[in-house]
């Protein structure tokens, strides 16, 4: 099993899966105790435009995709605020407009386009050295401001009515995170594609949540349940020429609907329930 | 000598959309208070609660908070909301909730202190839940978190405390505790309550307000000719349930008034 190290892109496929790890653990946490799932699959479909602008200007996508979902995050974090009750359908319509924007820039776009499935369905196995600069920036900044404003971050999702009232700045902190949300995204598209990275970003997460009701620990959980996943995901895609990501993914599911099974038994047979 | 009122509500409007819920509401409310609020259901108890801490704008009149603004004045006040269902799978731990009275106005963006947790154990202890601190907040039971959220809103060292409903949804064993809470609380904080519950209001609280789109209010809790047509005029859950007489019968014993 250890021969799979001697090879620079299994190397990198394993760093990137442990920096995609950290940020989907502590982000994912928020996502999902906020219940904002939907707007994060938003967030990473606009991201495509973005992935689209960057190849018709001839830039690296991956800034595209960032400039793309910040302002879309942004965007749809403030129609979350203003008006709660139709903000769906703002997602939606970002959803659909990044994807279509990505795919029209990418007409105009002549040459070769091949490296454009990379980002629907993740391309772990050929993360270049400069992208794990870029995740191990995002990283650091994702990890300094969530420690930075844990108590608050945790404040607002908790019970935001409570935080406004001791003025404690709601608006400025939920936009913030949904920037967080947009960072984490652009990281985790590399690895598992765009399609799937709701998946990394909730399932971790959503496993932890079932077993710890401490946010903190609910991060850590999630963090190493996320590394164990990606690595049993790329050894059974090394062993079995499978689809790194899809592997990711698929393993992902499954525990998940282990534990979640795993968590009923469980409930069932303690006492006191 | 005339005391200074800690909040002062001027010709107030407030409602939503199309419709006004608070019509003209007049209201000072002193230092040492305890302020029942009643009235019927849409007949706007929340609401003005909620315009005395900025969670509604009303779209005419003033509020002064401890002679400030509302966004600067409440930082003096302790809010207590009313109970709703909570995500009881949520990650955070009693003292985390607790810690949440410390944010904002308190420590603005600053990391706690030893100090500060402290005062999250104190307030913990005032409300005999010290024990659950670090129990998640979802592994409680109604009236347990009902006491926690009241550590929270004393966390922010409040000089007014407002409880919307604080009742509501608790077995009469523990609302008798949390009412025997509060009066201890009154003996240093400002209290206003909104209530459905009149034996309550009329036992334990210093002055009754009741408000159906415009508040009848008399500074105390005597029943007075005014008050009982006040109420008349403002009716009131008990009295829909054909129990009126119990209601006053407590402090007032001139029931022959009202019939």
């Amino acid at each position: 099993m250890l021969e799979v190290l001697q090879y620079g892109f299994m190397r990198n496929a394993l760093a990137a899966g442990v920096l995609v790890s950290i940020a989907c653990g502590i982000i994912g946490t928020f996502v999902v105790i906020n219940r904002i799932v939907f707007l994060s699959g938003g967030i990473a479909h606009a991201a495509y435009g973005g992935i689209g602008l960057g190849y018709f200007l001839g830039i690296n996508p991956v800034f595209g995709a960032i400039a793309f979902s910040l302002m879309s995050a942004l965007g749809m974090g403030w129609v979350h605020r203003r008006t709660r009750e139709r903000s769906d359908t703002i997602i939606g319509v970002m959803w659909a407009l990044g994807m279509a924007l990505g795919i029209i820039f990418l007409d105009f776009t002549p040459g070769y386009k091949a490296d454009l499935m990379s980002y629907l369905f993740g391309s772990i196995l050929a993360v270049p050295s400069t992208d794990l600069i870029i995740m191990l920036v995002l990283n650091l900044i994702i990890i300094t401001l969530v420690i930075a404003f844990f108590k608050e971050l945790q404040a607002i999702s908790f019970d935001e009515t409570f935080a406004f009232v001791v003025n404690v700045p709601v608006d400025s902190l939920y936009l913030m995170l949904i920037c967080l949300v947009a960072l984490t995204v652009v990281m985790t598209m590399r690895v598992v594609g765009l399609i799937m990275v709701i998946a990394l970003l909730t399932m971790p997460a959503a496993i932890a949540g079932l077993f710890v009701k401490d946010m903190k620990r609910m991060m850590v959980v999630s963090v190493v349940l996320s590394i164990l996943f990606t690595f049993t995901g790329l050894m059974l895609s090394y062993f079995f020429n499978l689809t790194s990501g899809a592997s990711v993914i698929l393993v992902s599911g499954l525990a998940y609907f282990l534990s979640f099974l795993g968590k009923k038994f469980f409930v069932l047979k303690s006492p006191g329930n | 000598m005339k005391k200074q009122p800690v909040i002062q509500i001027e010709n107030l409007w407030a409602g939503y959309e199309n419709q006004s819920v608070l019509e003209n509401i007049n209201l000072n409310i002193y230092e040492a208070d305890f302020l029942g609020l009643i009235g019927p259901n849409g007949g706007g108890k929340t609401t003005l609660l909620k315009t005395m801490i900025g969670l509604i704008k009303p779209y005419r009149g003033e509020i002064r908070v401890m002679g400030k603004s509302v966004h600067d004045g409440r930082c003096h006040i302790g809010y207590v909301p009313q109970m709703i269902e909570m995500d009881r799978q949520f990650p955070i731990r009693v003292w985390e909730v607790v810690q949440m009275g410390l944010l904002g106005c308190r420590r603005p963006l600053q990391p706690i202190t030893d100090a500060d947790r402290e005062i999250i154990h104190f307030t913990l202890s005032q409300v005999e839940m010290d024990q659950l601190q670090n129990r998640a907040i979802g592994d409680l039971s109604v009236g347990q978190r009902q006491r926690v959220y009241i550590a929270r809103a004393l966390a922010t060292d409040p000089q007014i405390l407002l409880l919307d409903e604080p009742t509501a949804s608790v077995d009469p064993q523990v609302a008798g505790m949390i009412y025997e809470l509060l009066e201890k609380i009154n003996q240093t904080v400002t209290i206003v309550m909104v209530s459905h519950d009149m034996n309550a209001i009329s036992a334990h609280v210093k002055s009754i307000g009741c408000i159906n789109r415009r508040l009848y209010y008399h500074g105390d809790k005597e029943i007075t000719e005014d008050m009982l047509e006040s109420i008349y005029e403002c009716p009131v859950d008990l009295i829909a349930h054909g129990l009126p007489h119990r209601v006053l019968a407590a402090h007032n014993h001139k029931e022959s008034h009202h019939a």
